[in-house]
């Protein structure tokens, strides 16, 4: 109850959120990407159940949810690891089907994955161009590929010692931006980020938020994962949350305090401190 | 918001002329905006590469600064105990020798950089070069066909070898002393009533690789063309490589740095040239093992295939995200182990011009992996390079040589190569840790 306390003092700013969120969504054009009633399932698990997502270009959505709330799996279903079960996926208004991870890629979707996945023993060059080389005659083009990674890491504004150093050289913040930096190569318009800032340094951190700001003024959108309300506040534009699998609320950043976004995680929606909150904003309305 | 995108266009494209401009007029320095501040730039002139040379060697970057050291006391000790092993004659044999178990070594180093071994490429060996035996003496096949088909069936049994390592799931290592039973098993069962099989030595291969073949025909300039040509293609590779990083403005080698490699390089193919010439000249086994050397080393380093195995090799994970095919990589990586494997039993064939019970038996696979990790190939996986093969081979055979010129029992010079095996091992593993230690293992 004491917790709840603040929720009352904050200024409402067009509660209910959800609504304001949809109707800010609605303003923009056809989403890149959107999910419609998707489900998935997993043996005894109903993993996804009716979930809807939908990410515009320039936009930071942040996916929320607890632990087990279904947010890895509805990125990998966006990401082709795993093919959903129901539902419809729209890419740009039409309905495509993601059946593998090659799908997601041919579409425009990058993940960043939370353990980064790059060979620490090949240099930053390398690892940005790993699995899509630039050729010439046939043989790896290495001046070209440095010269572009360079080019991006610079329009990126991504400072590293040198892109000739191996991976295993560079600290935690550094790789995380050379994982993002790399989603990039392949000119994505969708740039999903799992957990970019668990276990970065402060300093680590706010180089990793800036670079998603950069990410939104390419163009691209970008759906970030994260449990770190702070960064979601910082850098979101809206917050998707997921309970149990289940969709629990869209709400546009500006316009929600921390406490609402965090009781949508948990569940504390349907207490008596929100009801009375509706309760009063629907009087008001009135 | 559409306006903050052109703004950050606009400055981007500004940013991206000066990183074009940028480095023409000062290439060691990358444009300010990439470069951490934190980063120690290498320093101008001869101190610049004596600070950056200890800083690697205290990180644990040592490269084949052991080996060399290694073959230089080697050769000093043998030198001082026998005035012949550093005559023409010892070192042309050491030359010969080398290149049989260093094919299998080549092998070995794709297998390294997998961080996977294969143990049964001594039986391989053993194995294409009876079948080699067989064919051309008990069934008149053309000796060509038979030296194509003995290394197809060693690249058969790689990839098969591969395939229950990549997609069953079987550990390299069992898989492969599997195959080390096994596949002399085979050799021995083909052998069975003979026991020798004598292979004529004037059959086209057999006498390509004999020890009295030699390129050109033991012309003098044969040699001297064979180092000529190494020169020239560097020369050539890199100033071509500096002009084209200078025209995209990304930092390039100085041209000093490009003589003084020209010039080590020069220097030491032309003195062994000279060595060899000063014996009988340069056999055809060293020529198709430098051949093989140079070929592989460009797959290695230039190809996508190459760019796969190193990148299997660092991180089976991202390799997989990058859409590498890691079961394929793993499987052809064997079959070509395979293959070198029996290459490097045709080189054994040619020696002897026999295929006997004994070939590829004992210690040839331990030489041959001794080779490689000796020449700085890293049993860990994902760092080394093919040279290490030339390099180790040059170790090994010094020794086996040296101890043999000193009628040393073999008992004792399985006691020094596996001494001097445990010690590059070592050697490998507490660079790794002090490269770890320095932030760059």
């Amino acid at each position: 109850m004491l917790k709840a306390q603040p929720l009352r003092a904050y200024p409402k700013r067009g509660i209910p959120a959800g609504q304001a969120a949809k109707e800010m969504v609605n303003v923009s054009a056809t989403p890149v990407l959107a999910l419609r009633g998707v489900s998935k399932r997993f043996g005894a698990v109903q993993a996804l159940t009716d979930v809807e997502l939908e990410v515009h270009a320039g936009e930071v959505v942040a996916l929320v949810g607890d632990n087990g709330a279904g947010k890895s799996t509805l990125v990998k279903t966006i990401a082709g690891v795993h093919p959903i079960d129901e539902g419809i996926i729209e890419w740009d208004g039409s309905p495509v089907s993601i059946n593998k991870p090659h799908d997601a890629q041919g579409l425009g979707v990058a993940t960043v994955y939370q353990d980064l996945a790059l060979c620490d023993n090949l240099d930053v060059v390398g690892n940005l161009y790993l699995g899509r080389e630039l050729l010439r005659r046939g043989i790896i083009d290495e001046v070209s590929m440095e010269q572009k990674a360079r080019e991006l890491l610079n329009t990126l504004s991504i400072r590293i010692p040198s892109v000739r150093i191996p991976i295993a050289s560079l600290s935690g913040g550094q790789r995380q931006v050379v994982a993002i930096a790399r989603a990039l190569i392949g000119d994505p318009k969708v740039v999903i980020l799992d957990e970019p800032t668990a276990a970065l340094g402060v300093e680590q951190t706010a180089q990793v938020l800036d670079l998603v700001e950069r990410l939104r003024e390419r163009n691209l959108a970008v759906i970030l994962i994260s449990h770190n309300m702070a960064d979601v506040k910082a850098v979101a534009d809206t917050v998707a949350v997921l309970r149990l699998g289940r969709n629990n609320g869209s709400f546009s950043v500006k316009d929600t305090s921390q406490e609402e976004i965090i009781s949508a995680i948990t569940g504390a929606t349907d207490n008596a401190v929100t009801r009375r909150a509706g309760r009063r904003s629907t009087e008001a309305a009135k | 918001m559409s306006d903050t995108s052109k703004v950050s266009k606009a400055d981007a494209g500004t940013k991206g002329q000066q990183t074009t401009v940028a480095p023409a007029d000062d290439p060691t320095a990358a444009p300010v905006s990439v470069v951490d501040p934190r980063l120690l730039v290498r320093e101008e002139g001869l101190k610049g590469y004596w600070t950056e040379f200890t800083r690697k060697v205290k990180g644990g970057e040592l490269g084949s600064l052991p080996v060399v050291i290694g073959l230089i006391v080697i050769w000093a000790i043998f030198q001082f105990k026998n005035d012949r092993f550093l005559s023409a004659d010892n070192l042309s044999n050491i030359s010969y020798y080398m290149s049989a178990t260093g094919m299998i070594a080549i092998g070995l180093v794709f297998v390294l950089l997998l961080g996977e071994i294969d143990l049964s490429v001594g039986s391989v060996s053993g194995l294409a070069s009876t079948l080699f035996a067989v064919w051309v003496v008990q069934h008149g096949m053309n000796a060509w066909l038979a030296l194509l088909l003995a290394i197809l069936v060693g690249i058969a049994i790689g990839a098969l070898q591969g395939w229950f390592f990549a997609k069953i799931g079987v550990p390299a290592f069992v898989v492969t002393l599997a195959g080390l039973l096994g596949w002399n098993g085979l050799m021995l069962w083909l052998l069975g009533s003979s026991g020798t099989i004598n292979i004529p030595s004037d059959s086209g291969p057999v006498h390509l690789l004999g020890q009295n073949s030699f390129f050109m025909d033991q012309a003098i300039i044969g040699g001297y063309l064979l180092a000529g040509l190494a020169v020239v293609l560097t020369v050539v590779g890199n100033f071509g490589e500096q002009r084209r990083r200078k025209a995209a403005g990304v930092p390039f080698r100085p041209t000093g740095e490009i003589l003084v490699r020209v010039g080590a390089l020069a220097v030491a193919s032309f003195v062994a040239a000279a060595v060899l010439n000063n014996a009988n000249g340069v056999s055809n086994s060293l020529v198709i093992f430098l051949a093989a050397l140079v070929i592989v080393d460009f797959v290695l380093r230039r190809t996508t295939y190459g760019r796969k195995v190193f990148a299997v090799g660092g991180g089976i994970e991202a390799a997989r995200r990058a859409g590498i095919n890691v079961p394929m990589v793993r499987i052809t990586v064997f079959a070509i182990s395979g293959g070198f494997a029996a290459i490097g039993g045709m080189f054994f064939a040619g020696q002897t011009a026999s295929a006997t019970l004994s070939a590829g038996a004992g210690n040839t696979l331990m030489l041959a992996i001794a080779a490689a990790v000796i020449g700085g190939t890293s049993l860990f996986g994902g760092r080394g390079s093919v040279w290490s093969a030339l390099l180790g081979m040059l170790v090994i055979q010094s020794i086996t040589t040296g101890l043999d010129l000193l009628n040393m029992n073999a008992s004792i010079q399985y006691m020094i190569t596996g001494g001097v095996l445990l010690g590059a091992v070592v050697i490998d593993s507490v660079s790794r840790k002090s490269q770890k230690a320095a932030g760059r293992g």
